[in-house]
């Protein structure tokens, strides 16, 4: 603060701090807790709003455990309320999503770190990242095209002689989210592959020379040298692709499956379809404490700290 | 369990540079050899062909009589320790000797206790289930060591491990390295840029330059007839004089200069090459009278009192500097700077020697 002072003199100085206030108050901490106050009120017609059946309740939240359905999980009947299970199937299908772009980040983070040559590394981040200057939108509608019936996925194995006659891949294959899974994975897997990079990166080439001095076979050498030193980056990776995966909105509306719903959608239709803005908030809430939730015991499961993804 | 390591006629290129040129030494099983040099004359290029991290271009690298080509790092019966030690921060001091034991699937108890025993042979017991973090250098040297021990390699390659450590405990893991190579009597390779390291520890040294080997001897050999003036002068100082040879008599050799003419003993194959006398500093006498053989006027300089014995720095009236180190007997008086002395020296303690910039 005196530095900034010294640096750009009061009136710079009072115009950042009150610029980055009135951003951080009118435009962050103000609509959220105007939405997390809502979320505590019935959606009333407006002549109501303010009247005696305006009072403050938890029926927002309880919605989330009303209306049990029958469903099955791994061939098991159970009963469930329709939006739990929504937010499961979400939750399940994002970890799976994470799981995916790690299995497929890690050997190519570990490459790019330890095997390509200084020379070509730029070229290959670059050609990482060409991608991404594609708009999210876009790159999903791109998959829906790939994937669709008459698509050039289809149209390419049946021409090869693969498929006897094409798919409909977006109905799903193994689960009635495969596309969505596919869009995910390849909309975050550079949130997986950079947080590994730079941590494994870090990491000194005599470690590894030194474990496969000592006899250890490549296999062993990752598991006891490399993915422990790696384990911050992994974590942070993951709990970014997860999140990112459980709040996308997008990919799941533009490459769904007939039976596919994601619980953002369920957001959004309570929000924008129904107008009801306080449930809206209400599911909003319960999400991002239910994801912290599950993020935070798989942390515990996997002994990894906050402070270690910090790092 | 201790083998012969031999480089047959070895060299490595990298692209168009040749780090290693023809090297051909054989090291006896249970020897503690050094390669002595400075840095970028191709030693650690030699070690890690010889722990298979690199793969030669030429030439053959033999085992215990077996030849490695083909056989990755953790196949070949060596132990690395690297220079930086690479101990594995996240394991415990325990699981870290114990790691080339866990790979190769013995089970956990029998690794508890061959780390304990290890710790007790490199003189750290108690230590084994603190973290690397919370170990000084000169213990994590003896962790490094033990690492590499437990795998009961038939040779021992070291990467200037002492590098790092301060005066003292260099001195103390010189002491420490050498019982721990007698007790177990495996063969230890040593990698060094310090030629104090090198003379005081091996039983033989190799000292290298350019990618060359230039001479193998034992350190006294290595010190006192260098076979040419690069391992005269990298060894220990050095007074360098040029001149011509004249007559030759006895293994001694006429060796006239600008600063007069001198007597020394003539290195065998010299002949038509360029050389220079050279003369350690600790054999050159200071007097007052010039009548004896192979005497040089001089003008005193600079004068440094290091302790166990003072350098004193000369002008010979002819321009050449020279240098003189004198023992300190406590008792003597040091000549003033700028006072006209002699330097002499024993034709039997000074060498004609092929130029060293010409080797």
């Amino acid at each position: 603060m005196q530095d900034l002072l010294r640096r750009y003199g009061a009136t710079l100085t009072g115009a950042f701090v009150v610029l980055t206030a009135f951003w951080l108050l009118a435009l962050v901490i103000l609509p959220n807790v105007t939405l997390f106050e809502s979320s505590f009120r019935y959606y009333l017609p407006v002549v109501d709003i303010g009247g005696p059946k305006d009072v403050y309740t938890l029926a927002n939240y309880q919605k989330f455990i009303n209306n049990p359905v029958e469903t099955s999980f791994l061939g098991i009947p159970f009963t469930m309320p329709i939006h739990m299970i929504t937010f499961f199937n979400t939750v399940i299908f994002s970890a799976i999503v994470t799981v995916i772009t790690f299995v497929l980040s890690y050997p190519l983070a570990y490459y790019l770190a330890k095997m390509v040559s200084p020379a070509s590394l730029p070229t290959l981040i670059l050609l990482l990242f060409i991608p991404l200057w594609v708009s999210e939108a876009l790159r999903a509608f791109a998959w829906y095209i790939i994937l669709t019936f008459n698509g050039p996925l289809n149209s390419s194995l049946v021409g090869l002689g693969l498929l006897d006659s094409p798919i409909r891949w977006q109905n799903g294959v193994v689960t009635a989210y495969d596309a969505i899974v596919i869009g995910l994975v390849y909309t975050y897997v550079l949130f997986m592959v950079f947080p590994i990079y730079g941590s494994i990166q870090s990491l000194d080439r005599n470690q590894i020379e030194a474990a496969e001095d000592l006899g250890a076979k490549w296999w062993q050498t990752h598991w006891r040298v490399v993915l422990p030193h790696a384990k911050p980056g992994i974590a942070s990776g993951c709990v970014m692709v997860f999140m990112l995966s459980a709040g996308s909105l997008l990919v799941p509306t533009v490459l769904p499956s007939t039976r596919s719903n994601w619980f953002t959608q369920t957001i959004q239709v309570l929000m924008l379809e129904s107008q009801d803005w306080n449930s809206g908030a209400a599911y909003s809430f319960l999400y991002i404490l239910l994801c912290t939730v599950v993020v935070t015991l798989v942390m515990w499961l996997f002994k990894v700290k906050l402070s270690d993804i910090a790092k | 369990m201790s083998a012969g390591v031999e480089l047959d006629d070895v060299s490595c290129d990298f692209g168009r540079f040749r780090a290693v040129d023809h090297v051909n030494v054989s090291i006896r099983p249970g020897e503690f050899f050094s390669f002595l040099g400075p840095s970028g004359c191709g030693k650690t290029t030699i070690l890690r062909m010889i722990s298979g991290f690199q793969e030669p271009s030429e030439g053959a690298i033999r085992i215990g009589g077996k030849d490695m080509r083909g056989q990755r790092a953790n196949q070949r019966p060596t132990a690395l320790i690297f220079q930086n030690l690479a101990l594995f921060p996240l394991m415990p001091v325990w699981e870290n000797i114990a790691f080339g034991l866990e790979v190769r699937g013995e089970d956990k108890v029998r690794r508890r206790a061959r780390a304990e025993e290890l710790l007790r042979l490199v003189d750290l017991p108690g230590a084994a289930d603190k973290m690397i973090g919370q170990l000084s250098g000169g213990q994590k040297q003896r962790v490094a060591i033990a690492r590499a021990l437990a795998v009961e390699p038939s040779v021992m390659l070291l990467d200037e491990p002492l590098s790092a450590l301060d005066l003292k405990l260099r001195q103390h893991m010189r002491a420490e390295l050498r019982g721990i190579q007698k007790r177990t009597g495996v063969t230890f390779i040593y990698i060094t840029h310090d030629q104090g390291e090198a003379l005081a520890m091996s039983d033989r040294v190799g000292v290298m330059s350019q990618g060359r080997l230039q001479q193998v001897a034992d350190p006294r050999e290595i010190y006192n007839n260098p076979v040419n003036g690069f391992v005269a002068g990298f060894v220990g100082e050095m007074n360098r004089l040029t001149g011509e040879v004249g007559q030759v008599a006895n293994g001694h050799a006429v060796f006239g200069t600008p600063h007069g003419t001198f007597r020394a003993r003539l290195a065998p194959g010299v002949n038509g090459a360029p050389v220079k006398l050279y003369v350690r500093p600790e054999h050159m006498v200071l007097s007052q009278d010039g009548g004896s053989e192979n005497s040089v006027p001089v003008t005193i300089g600079d004068i440094a009192f290091e302790g166990n014995f003072i350098t004193v720095s000369a002008t010979a009236d002819t321009g050449a500097d020279l240098t003189a180190e004198v023992r300190n007997d406590g008792i003597g008086k040091l000549p003033d700077r700028g006072a006209k002395l002699f330097m002499h020296f024993d034709a039997d303690r000074a060498i004609i020697l092929p130029d060293e910039s010409k080797a």
